[in-house]
């Protein structure tokens, strides 16, 4: 592949060799000899007391190893969950169960399907209590689901008010002085926000092996977060942190589900050590759909306040979160990451409101974007319909009220400072790629011809690249599992006697290309090849200490702790090459797979003689120790914000409520990017399950807590032939946090879209008189809304 | 995921495969529909009979009056054979909607006839080209139209000792046309039908001289749609025709609801799918 | 049974998917599951010739036939073209999907050499991808068929191609 730049060049992935023979291996595909299987009874009733629970039979079945019922793991307490609030999920079920799909026995056997059998041998009675679902009956309180809390809600997250310690002022009465303005124009929308399943396509699974003799154990599994696993593990066990070992082998997709800490890893890596042999857990589709974590799940009303020209003037969302039947990992603190974007791109005073609730469903937590789709969401649709109210294209309402790139650094109502922008830049080239203006014509002509076609526009702003150490003041950190870090970054940089480079660091991908990308800054900084360089990830023996991939963050703090390494192994072989060379450190220069000395190219050593060079003391200069390497830990002073606005074209059929997605065009922003075909392939994926949103996805309980949605058959996900080709284009607004200029683009394209794409449909249906549909747009409900409209 | 355990018999001949049958065995052939629902352990019979290895059953043949389809034929073959397009184009549209790549070159047209889904494509293509179900037993062969044959959800006339052997198919004269349209659970003709609707018209001298509709997805199973089809033998063809013929839509129909539509939204299709397959099938013939 | 060209022989529970024979009994991890209803085309293989998901299928059904798994593809240490159509289009981000999105795009491609984008994503309808977007899919089948044709596939998007 051409490529005259390793930085910013469209680098293949060295990832890809494996990948593409079948060759990489997934936790699944390890398979010590002697490895027992799990499977887990799971409670087919939302909310219920256990009266009877009996595993004789199951555990006199031939092939079962063991059957662990609460009372075999009472001693080891709830799981952890770093913000430990309200009511945490006991590992097994404790006399009563409060969602669908809760585990209540664990069965292990000699194979997956002899445990399965087993599952079945289990007899359980249940005195079935009503099960709350609804958001806003939750709220109520009507019925209290955990009776020691005596309250449905968890936590109300405000603008003012998450952090005492911040003083922010309460906005909200300035947006309702707003309101009262003779000239203000205000419009209010109750939106859905609904329910997700994440399907990463490779389901969860862990195999943990226990060394009795050593006491060691090693967990191999499909996280993201391999250091924060082996912490809870160690914590929930009463073991320490130098006998645990997580290894995150290839993990198949994560978008946040596999950020959480789960009770099967804890049991598996229990099992493993009550029993001595390995002990394999892998979920099935089913268990992936109840029994891991689910995103969004909103509702909420969205109000804009704003001039008859277009001038914001403030905004304001009270909204219901649900939080699932138990606190994990991030649980409660998911809405305050959308808090932090409630504003958008706009400057104009914020009151938010967000009610966390508990309900008889399955936990949710971070999907992808996390907390900042919602916000998005919400701020988005109501601008849309502001727009609409008075008159003003969209693309105009917002340039009109966007912060301005000389307010960089732009202090927000909530405390955060957004680090840098051009946010005009984005629409600018946007109405460039997308001929905006063809685009409204093309709309129009269709529109006399009785066509349904309607053009969204959508912007927004991400907190990503989590993050500063301030964070963990406000419970974002990961001391619950005895990490010392809070987000810090790592990376070490190693350069190997044969002059090949080794790099470890301290987040592991689930596809977003580390090895490659952090190939290509090492490759840079050293000039050593791109072949010579190995990323090594996701082991927690050899990697520095870190956290994980998650909320847009690996290369915006892992990243710059790379550089930092790399540059340091760099200064030090300057001043071996230099001794080599007999020369001063100032004047060396690394290219080319070595160094030289500046103005003579031929003057020259390569890394093979500086680095052998460097592991034999009597050859170094005075003051410089033998070794070539060095390891980094990074905090950023800020998180970073990318932004962008995407621009999508639909076609609604109106006798069916179809709605075709015909076009999808995306500026996003996200500072320098290292690899642009990496950047570009975040985007598309992200902008996919923003549509997967809009128009499929919709994880269902009914009113009794039954899981409607349990199988891909009824969970639609998109698939090649629902989607258009996406146009993308960049702007490039370096941030000033990191050494890199970079900033998160693992979310951005999910944050952008699912509202560009509902914008889109209501301008379809909007001839017709429609306001608004909620999610997701499957033709039934474009069709009753059409009907309704009609009527 | 994992299913139960059950004997597993791959006879070689028919005699074989009816003296293996019984009232806990399943006859597997595609297993698309079967295997998804023993791996959730929702049907769990103790012995399948895979009719996978007998011979004569995997062919689209001209048998004179008729087209058959044996119970080997994949929902690939049925999409692309030219013998289908020609004579029940139809149902070669309905296969060519069925599942995706993959599930057609395993699933079976027969099976899915046999497997009565609510919400399957072929089997109302089936009825519209006025199909018979040829079911063969140890006592022998009988015949059945395809409507007959598929008696409720999930419930077709074989008894536990038969096997659905073939679909026999009229083959096509002049002046006829057909052809099957509908909205699939993920928008456009992707997955399951929410409704679909196969038509076939036979024109004589600018009206129509016959007509069988049928209808999947709406209701308890695919079914004919008699009404629609008397409502427009004897008119023209015309918009307006297939417009008040289109009313009838729901005749002896139990409207279902379920995750893809309220028996509001889905009644509504069915008329929707009525007029489209029509229109079709009628300028099918025209063209 | 054949396996990408090797006689398999082995006894088997009749429960036991294909999918699992492979993976477990053969050791052939390259084939995924990722689902259990036959929906995300992870586990796809060809069985003589034809892809289909072998999560949904009893290993003793194959019993005879020939077939070739994501391990089988490659020949001589030479990547096929679809495969090299992935890397260099960057048809794949995880990697869980891609064994199954490759065989679906080998067989679409020998059935029709010169497919259109609407032809490609309906080829590959059956097979899921949560990370891609499909984007990126469909520009390495695109390039695979140029490659297949002996044609230059078209310069990529981030050289200035369309």
């Amino acid at each position: 592949m051409a490529t005259t730049s390793v930085m910013g060049g469209a680098v293949r992935r060295r990832e890809d060799p494996a990948l593409i023979q079948g060759r990489g291996k997934y936790t699944d595909d390890f398979a010590p000899p002697a490895t027992l299987r799990v499977a887990f009874l799971r409670s087919p009733v939302a909310r219920a007391k256990i009266t009877r629970l009996d595993t004789s039979r199951a555990r006199a079945m031939p092939g079962v190893v063991a059957v662990y019922t609460h009372d075999d793991v009472a001693h080891l307490g709830p799981l952890v969950a770093q913000v430990p609030l309200g009511k945490l999920r006991p590992l097994l079920a404790e006399g009563e169960v409060n969602h669908v799909g809760e585990a209540i026995a664990m069965v292990i056997a000699e194979d997956r399907y002899l445990a399965q059998d087993a599952v079945e041998a289990i007899e359980v009675d249940f005195d079935v209590l009503p099960a709350v679902i609804d958001l806003k009956k939750a709220a109520s309180d009507e019925i209290v689901i955990h009776d020691e809390l005596g309250t449905n809600r968890l936590h109300t997250w405000t603008y003012h008010g998450y952090w005492d310690v911040l003083g922010l002022e309460d906005q909200t009465p300035l947006v309702d002085e707003a309101m009262q303005r003779e000239d203000a124009v205000v419009v209010s929308i109750e939106m859905v926000n609904q329910r997700l399943i994440p399907v990463a396509i490779e389901p969860r699974s862990v195999l943990a092996e226990f060394e009795a003799g050593y006491g060691r154990l090693t967990v191999h599994s499909s996280t993201q977060v391999p250091h924060a696993l082996s912490g809870a593990i160690a914590t929930q066990l009463g073991m320490q942190a130098r006998d645990v070992r997580v290894i995150a082998p290839e993990v198949g997709g994560g978008f946040g589900c596999k950020l959480n800490v789960y009770n099967d890893e804890i049991l598996v890596s229990w099992a493993a050590r009550e029993l001595g042999r390995p002990v394999k857990w892998t979920e099935t589709r089913r268990e992936a759909a109840g029994a891991t974590i689910h995103g969004r799940g909103w509702i909420g009303t969205a109000t804009l306040v704003g001039t008859k020209d277009g001038q914001f003037l403030g905004y304001k969302l009270d909204a219901i979160a649900d939080m699932g039947a138990y606190t994990q990992n991030f649980t409660v603190a998911i809405p305050l990451l959308g808090l932090w974007i409630a504003s958008g791109q706009y400057k104009m005073p914020v009151g938010w409101k967000v009610d966390c609730v508990y309900t008889n469903t399955m936990t949710t937590d971070a999907y992808r974007g996390a907390g900042r789709p919602e916000a998005i969401y919400y701020l988005e649709r109501v601008i849309d319909a502001y727009a609409r109210e008075i008159g003003m294209d969209p693309m105009e309402v917002r340039e009109k009220n966007f912060w301005q790139p000389d307010e960089f650094p732009a202090t927000m109502g909530c405390g955060f400072s957004l680090d840098s922008g051009d946010y005009a830049s984005a629409t600018r080239k946007l109405r460039e790629i997308a001929d905006y203006e063809g685009m409204k014509r093309r709309r129009d002509e269709a529109r006399e011809e009785g066509r349904l076609v309607g053009i969204g526009v959508g912007s927004y702003v991400e907190v990503c690249g989590f993050g500063p150490a301030i964070l963990a003041e406000i419970g974002f950190s990961w001391t619950n599992y005895g990490l010392p870090s809070s987000f810090n970054g790592s990376g070490l940089v190693r350069v190997n006697p044969d002059g090949t480079a080794s790099v470890m660091i301290g987040t592991g991908p689930t596809g977003q290309g580390h090895q490659t990308t952090w190939g290509q800054i090492v490759s840079e900084n050293l000039g050593i090849p791109l072949e010579d360089v190995r990323v090594y990830h996701g082991d927690t023996l050899t990697s520095p200490m870190g956290v994980g991939t998650f909320g847009s963050r690996s290369i915006a703090v892992d990243g710059p702790a790379t550089l930092e390494a790399t540059r340091l192994v760099r200064d030090k072989a300057a001043k071996i090459a230099a001794h080599l060379l007999e020369a001063a450190p100032e004047d060396i220069v690394f290219a080319d797979g070595g160094a030289h000395v500046a103005g003579s190219p031929d003057k020259g050593v390569d890394w093979k003689a500086i680095a052998t060079a460097a592991y034999q003391a009597h050859k170094l200069p005075e003051g410089v120790d033998s070794g070539l390497e060095a390891t980094i830990t990074w905090t950023p002073g800020n998180a970073t914000w990318p932004f962008g606005t995407h621009l999508a074209m639909v076609e609604v059929d109106p006798d069916t409520g179809n709605v075709d997605l015909l076009e999808y065009y995306a500026v996003d922003d996200c500072g320098n990017q290292i690899n642009p075909m990496i950047v570009n392939g975040q985007i598309h994926g992200g902008i996919a399950q923003g549509v997967g949103q809009a128009m499929f996805e919709d994880a269902i309980y009914d009113d009794d807590g039954n899981m409607l949605t349990g199988s891909l058959l009824d969970y639609p996900l998109p698939t090649a032939a629902d989607l258009p080709s996406f146009k993308l284009a960049h702007t490039v607004t370096p941030s000033p946090i990191n050494p890199l200029g970079v900033k998160g683009i693992g979310e951005a394209g999910t944050i952008g879209s699912a509202h560009t794409v509902v914008n889109a449909v209501v301008d379809a249906l909007a001839p017709l008189g429609v306001k608004h549909v909620d999610m997701p747009l499957r033709p039934r409900k474009v069709w009753t809304a059409i009907q309704e409209a009609r009527a | 995921m994992y299913p139960r355990q059950f004997d597993y018999v791959a006879p070689t001949s028919l005699d074989e495969a009816y003296g293996a049958l019984g009232d806990d065995a399943k006859v597997l052939a595609g297993g698309m529909s079967l295997i998804p629902l023993m791996k959730m352990r929702l049907l769990s019979p103790a012995r399948l009979v895979d009719i996978g290895r007998l011979p004569g059953l995997g062919t689209v043949e001209d048998k004179g009056d008729h087209v058959s389809i044996g119970a080997l034929v994949r929902h690939a073959t049925t999409a692309g054979h030219p013998l289908i397009a020609q004579h029940a184009p139809a149902l070669a549209q309905a296969a060519g909607m069925t599942g995706d790549v993959q599930v057609r070159n395993r699933g079976t047209t027969c099976g899915s006839l046999a497997h009565v889904d609510v919400a399957a494509d072929q089997p109302a293509a089936v009825m519209a080209h006025g199909g018979v179900a040829v079911i063969g037993s140890a006592s022998g062969v009988r015949e059945m139209s395809a409507a007959d044959f598929c008696m409720d959800t999930l419930t077709s006339d074989l008894r536990p000792d038969e096997i659905l052997l073939e679909i026999r198919l009229p083959k096509a004269g002049p002046g006829e046309g057909a052809a099957y349209d509908k909205l699939g659970r993920r928008g456009g003709h992707s997955d399951y039908a929410v409704a679909g609707v196969a038509a076939w018209v036979k024109m004589t001298d600018g009206s129509v001289s016959d007509a069988r509709v049928a209808l999947t997805g709406v209701g308890t199973k695919p079914q004919p749609m008699f009404g629609v089809a008397q409502a427009l033998i004897g008119t023209d063809g015309s918009h307006g025709a297939i417009e008040s013929a289109a009313d009838r839509a729901l005749e002896g129909v139990t409207v279902l609801e379920d995750l893809y539509g309220s028996v509001e939204y889905k009644s509504h299709l069915a008329r929707v799918f009525t007029k489209r397959a029509l229109e079709k099938a009628i300028a099918s013939i025209q063209a | 049974m054949t396996v990408n060209g090797q006689p398999v022989t082995a006894d088997v529970e009749p429960r036991t998917l294909l999918v699992h024979f492979l993976r477990e009994d053969l050791r052939l991890t390259g084939t995924h599951v990722g689902c259990e209803t036959g929906y995300c085309g992870a586990c796809t293989v060809h069985i003589d010739g034809e892809p289909v998901k072998s999560c949904t299928m009893f290993a003793v059904q194959a019993d005879g036939a020939s077939i070739t798994t994501i391990e089988g593809l490659a020949s001589n240490g030479q990547l096929h073209p679809v495969q090299e159509g992935f890397w260099e289009r960057h048809g794949l981000q995880c990697g869980y999907c891609t064994p199954g999105m490759i065989m679906s795009s080998v067989a679409l491609l020998q059935n029709n050499d010169r497919p259109s984008e609407e032809e490609i994503r309906h080829g590959i309808e059956g097979n899921l991808c949560r990370c891609t977007g499909y984007h990126n899919i469909v520009r390495a089948v695109e390039y695979a068929a140029a490659r297949m044709r002996g044609e230059e596939p078209p310069t990529p998007e981030w050289e200035g191609g369309e």
